[in-house]
């Protein structure tokens, strides 16, 4: 039996019948084709996979669509406005905080959520704010300068 | 225009990656596509008495249900190695075939057994826990040392003592005799434990079938799409090559580990045609740890000869190579020729002799990882090395710079040859070395470090310097080494009319950017804009025939390919253009994309001659039209980057933690091209080898179960176990090809493992502590402390 559901995504409101097991990154990939989020494991460990919900970011692994019924979603896709890139996009460019891509979107979703509640983070709580989400090419460091130039640019 | 070469230009790949729109396997959908889901062995080793799909046919959505009886009687044998390694006596390679759904047997725990196809992907998981198994356990082997004796488990009964090859390098007699002869012997004994590679992105394969065409398409996440076209065609399914295109879009990180042809992409391919639909197989995380080649495994006595001065006099090693339970695609090549013949590291040791027997486990295949043997062996020489100075009270840093190999550049020196096959093309090792050192300030830091003991603090400095084989490699060198392949690459360069530039490369980049260091090479070298070249890669359908990305070589190797047909576009075009403009040849210049008859101020631009090739009204008597060239550039020799990393630790003595308190690496990677992109290699490469020093490593229980199998479980290195890395480079050029490069992307790796060894051992040789085996985790770390203090 599916389960309806409705969902606003980078500001389009959705409405949907949903499996109930499916999983909200599922969701977004599978049924909107908003395949900038990526999944990268199943146990709620790698972070690529990371939206805000809310304002908050959450792994879209951990979470089922149908829990994410009435919420604000926000993607990668929805992140730049107007074809104008947020400073976050701009910094991982600038500081080439990212390689393959893969783990990218996540990691994003993630300096957002910290920078809204930090605007000034130290290297080592940006570190420590990265925590849930791996980068197997860049060896983190640029990204932890790509989150600082954001940071900067959006004081 | 400004010379593109060497500057740090942003990468043009970035903008689709941070929007959200790469475009990775798994995110393409066919129309009508169906999934599949793999049923996999539970058990490590175990006879198959029957399969009953009845329950799983029966299930909801279920397209197919598909075991190795129904694969393997249309001839389908399994997957090929791609390396021939023979017996030290000469007797041919055991090469047990790899099915690609198990025939009758499993050999390790994750061996594919049956495959579903179903509606959905969760109807296949579904159904796939319908199918039922009956297994015969038969009993696991895990250990290197344990699977050769007599009365072990065997995994083939054609493969006596789970041996499918030995192999032997170097002079065993001259380096006997140095050994009796020496003043001082080394010996460490070691193990260079399994890692995963863990890329990000899980692998997965779409298969489709035209009938009607009997065109057969596969998306895959390789880093050698044609390579997995030729075994694919040529040595599992037997379809035409000609009517297979296989697509590898973006890649999300690949690592060695998606190099190899691997079962699911023969399964997706084949299960396609049965189904008469498109299949997509995507690996769970689960999946990825069981089902991706692994990396590493050595288990290694070596032993160095000294005199009581320090020279090194002798290097004698005696390794197990853990190949897993099937010969992987690059398999036997990783622990010999990617291993063996690096031995020699910087130094001059006269003799050199390795002994190394290949060993079949009841465990998960293994192939190349990231630096592949080039790791093990500079862990190896940079360990005992680093033991020989403390056993000598001799400075680690003076007793390396004593061996080293004295400067020489390839050109007015000749190239330096090792006593292990290679001939290195250029290198100045000590000033590596010395760099390093001041980048550390190493003399204030034994200072340091001393008065520090006083207060009960323990903390160490550890070198490495290390030599890698990059560059992949000449053809004629390889294949008499036992490879089944050429190891060339290719590029296609067309101009279009108007003037932009289409380049088609064989190399397939993973997150290496060579949309942007490709096009910095043809625009520098064309004299025209970056943002006129487009690089195409990872698909057959339009690439010419690749080697594709790895060891390094997509630089030195394709990039040299790209020169080669760029040099052809201009001496084409200074043909078209001293017609048009009425001159000799010989009177023509090309620069900053334009011909320019000498001394005059008459000059045609690119545009204009690439628009004469293809509207060829006033035009070169005999002259072809057009404006495309295609060039394959097979490497005179390896390149041989090189450099020297510095670590420095501190131990925790009541808990055993380490902590990475300063990381300094200067590397020597020969010309660059986009320092920004050379540093980023240099900096995940350093992740990956500290990775393997302090966090990761796969472990097997006693019956072969995986016990690192999720991220729970294997410790993958985090961005708050890093301190900033401080890099600087020395820049000796390749001699041997035009861009003067050898090549970054296992660089960091191979360097960075063993420093942050000789780090933890410097700062615990003083308790006594000898050797600790990788991870470093604080119980193994405190344990040692321990044991040292009783001892």
């Amino acid at each position: 039996m599916n389960i309806p559901i409705t969902v606003t995504v980078n500001g389009e409101v959705h409405q949907c019948e949903v499996e109930p097991r499916k999983l909200l990154a599922q969701f977004l990939r599978e049924d909107l084709s908003l395949t900038g989020t990526h999944i990268g494991c199943d146990t709620s460990g790698c972070g690529a996979c990371t939206v805000l919900v809310d304002g908050v970011a959450v792994k879209s692994c951990t979470l089922l669509a149908a829990q994410a019924d009435g919420t604000e979603v926000k993607t990668i896709e929805g992140v730049a406005s107007n074809g104008t890139l947020h400073p976050l996009q701009e910094g991982f460019r600038e500081k080439h905080g990212l390689q393959c891509g893969f783990c990218t979107p996540g990691i994003i979703m993630t300096a957002m959520d910290l920078l809204e509640q930090n605007p000034d983070p130290s290297d080592a709580e940006i570190r420590h704010s990265l925590e849930g989400n791996f980068c197997r090419c860049t060896g983190y460091e640029n990204i932890v300068k790509a989150i600082r130039y954001a940071a900067e640019k959006m004081r | 225009m400004a010379a593109l070469i060497g500057k740090s230009v942003k990468r043009v790949e970035d903008k689709r990656f941070i929007t959200g729109h790469g475009r990775y396997t798994d995110d393409i959908v066919l129309p009508r596509m169906c999934f599949a889901a793999l049923v996999r062995s539970p058990h490590a080793h175990a006879e198959i008495r029957g399969i009953d799909t009845a329950d799983a046919k029966a299930a909801d959505g279920v397209v197919g249900v598909f075991t190795g009886q129904d694969i393997h009687k249309d001839e389908v044998i399994g997957v090929p190695t791609g390396w021939q390694v023979d017996f030290k006596n000469g007797d041919t390679m055991k090469e047990p075939p790899y099915p690609v759904l198990a025939d009758g047997k499993v050999r390790y725990a994750g061996n594919a057994v049956a495959v579903v196809v179903a509606e959905t992907a969760g109807q296949a998981k579904d159904a796939a826990e319908l199918v039922s198994v009956d297994y015969n356990v038969l009993p696991a082997v895990t250990d290197l040392a344990e699977a050769i004796k007599d009365g072990a488990p065997q995994l083939f009964d054609d493969v006596p003592n789970n041996v499918p090859f030995d192999w032997e390098l170097g002079d065993k007699a001259k380096t006997d005799a140095a050994f009796s002869a020496a003043e001082h012997v080394t010996t460490l004994e070691f193990t260079n434990q399994r890692l995963i590679a863990n890329a990000i992105e899980p692998r997965c394969s779409i298969g489709e079938y035209a009938e009607a065409t009997e065109q057969y398409t596969l998306y895959t996440t390789s880093q050698n799409p044609h390579v997995t076209r030729l075994l694919m065609c040529a040595f599992v399914l037997g379809i035409p090559e000609h009517k297979v295109r296989v697509v590898s879009p973006d890649v999300g990180g690949g690592f060695g580990s998606k190099i190899p042809h691997y079962i699911e992409e023969v399964l997706v391919v084949w299960c396609a045609k049965q189904v008469g639909r498109p299949v997509k197989w995507t690996a769970e995380r689960s999946e990825s740890f069981v089902a991706d080649a692994q990396g590493r495994e050595h288990v290694t006595r070596a032993e160095l000869a000294l005199t009581k001065d320090g020279t090194i006099t002798g290097l004698r090693v005696n390794t197990l190579a853990g190949l897993g339970a099937y010969l992987s695609t690059f398999g036997p090549c990783v622990p010999t020729y990617l291993h063996g013949t690096l031995l020699q590291g910087l130094y001059t040791t006269p003799a050199i002799h390795i002994d190394l027997t290949a060993v079949f486990t009841t465990t998960t295949p293994v192939d190349a990882y990231r630096g592949a043997g080039r790791p093990e062996a500079t862990y190896l020489i940079e360990r005992v090395v680093d033991q020989a100075a403390h056993e000598l009270n001799l400075d680690p840093a003076e007793l390396r710079s004593k061996n080293f190999i004295p400067p020489f550049d390839g050109v007015n020196e000749p190239g330096y040859q090792t006593q292990v096959a290679l001939q290195y093309d250029s290198g100045n090792y000590e000033k590596v070395l010395r760099r390093a050192m001041e980048m550390v300030d190493y003399a204030s830091l034994r200072k340091e470090q001393e008065a520090a003991r006083a207060e009960g603090r323990y903390f160490g400095i550890g070198i490495s310097t290390y030599i890698e084989a990059c560059g992949i490699a000449p053809s004629a060198v390889v294949g008499a080494l036992g490879a089944r392949a050429g190891l060339y690459e290719s590029a296609g360069v067309r101009v279009e009319p108007t003037g932009k530039v289409s380049v088609f490369v064989g190399s397939h980049a993973q997150g290496q950017g060579h949309e942007t260091t490709f096009s910095q090479v043809v625009a520098d070298r064309l004299g025209i804009e970056m943002a006129d070249v487009e690089i195409v890669h990872g698909d057959t359908g339009s690439v010419p025939f690749g080697m594709g990305t790895y060891g390094s070589r997509s630089l030195a190797v394709g990039g040299s390919a790209i020169v080669k047909s760029v040099d052809k576009i201009i001496a084409k075009g200074t043909k078209i253009a001293a017609h048009l403009l009425e001159a000799g040849e010989q009177d023509l210049e090309f620069a900053d994309g334009k011909w320019t008859v000498k001394g005059t101020d008459k000059s045609l631009a690119f545009g204009d001659v690439s628009l004469a090739a293809y509207v060829p009204h006033n035009y070169p008597e005999g002259l072809e039209p057009g404006l495309d060239e295609t060039s394959f550039y097979d490497p005179a020799n390896f390149t041989f980057p090189y450099g020297a990393h510095i670590a420095v630790v501190e131990v925790d003595m009541d808990t055993g933690k380490i902590e990475l308190k300063r990381f300094i690496a200067c590397d020597d990677v020969g010309n660059v091209v986009n320092p920004m992109v050379v540093e980023g290699q240099i900096h995940g490469g350093i992740a990956q080898g500290v990775g393997q020093a302090l966090l990761e490593g796969a472990i097997y229980d006693e019956g072969a179960q995986l016990l690192t199998a999720s991220y729970m479980d294997y410790a993958m290195p985090r961005a708050d176990d890093f301190p900033i890395f401080e890099t600087d480079r020395t820049e000796t050029p390749c001699p041997h090809n035009d861009l003067g490069v050898k090549g970054v992307g296992e660089a960091g790796t191979i360097g960075s493992t063993a420093a942050v060894s000789n780090a933890l051992i410097d700062a615990l040789w003083c308790l006594g502590v000898r050797h600790v085996e990788m991870p470093f985790t604080p119980e193994r770390v405190w344990q040692a402390i321990q044991d040292a203090k009783s001892a």
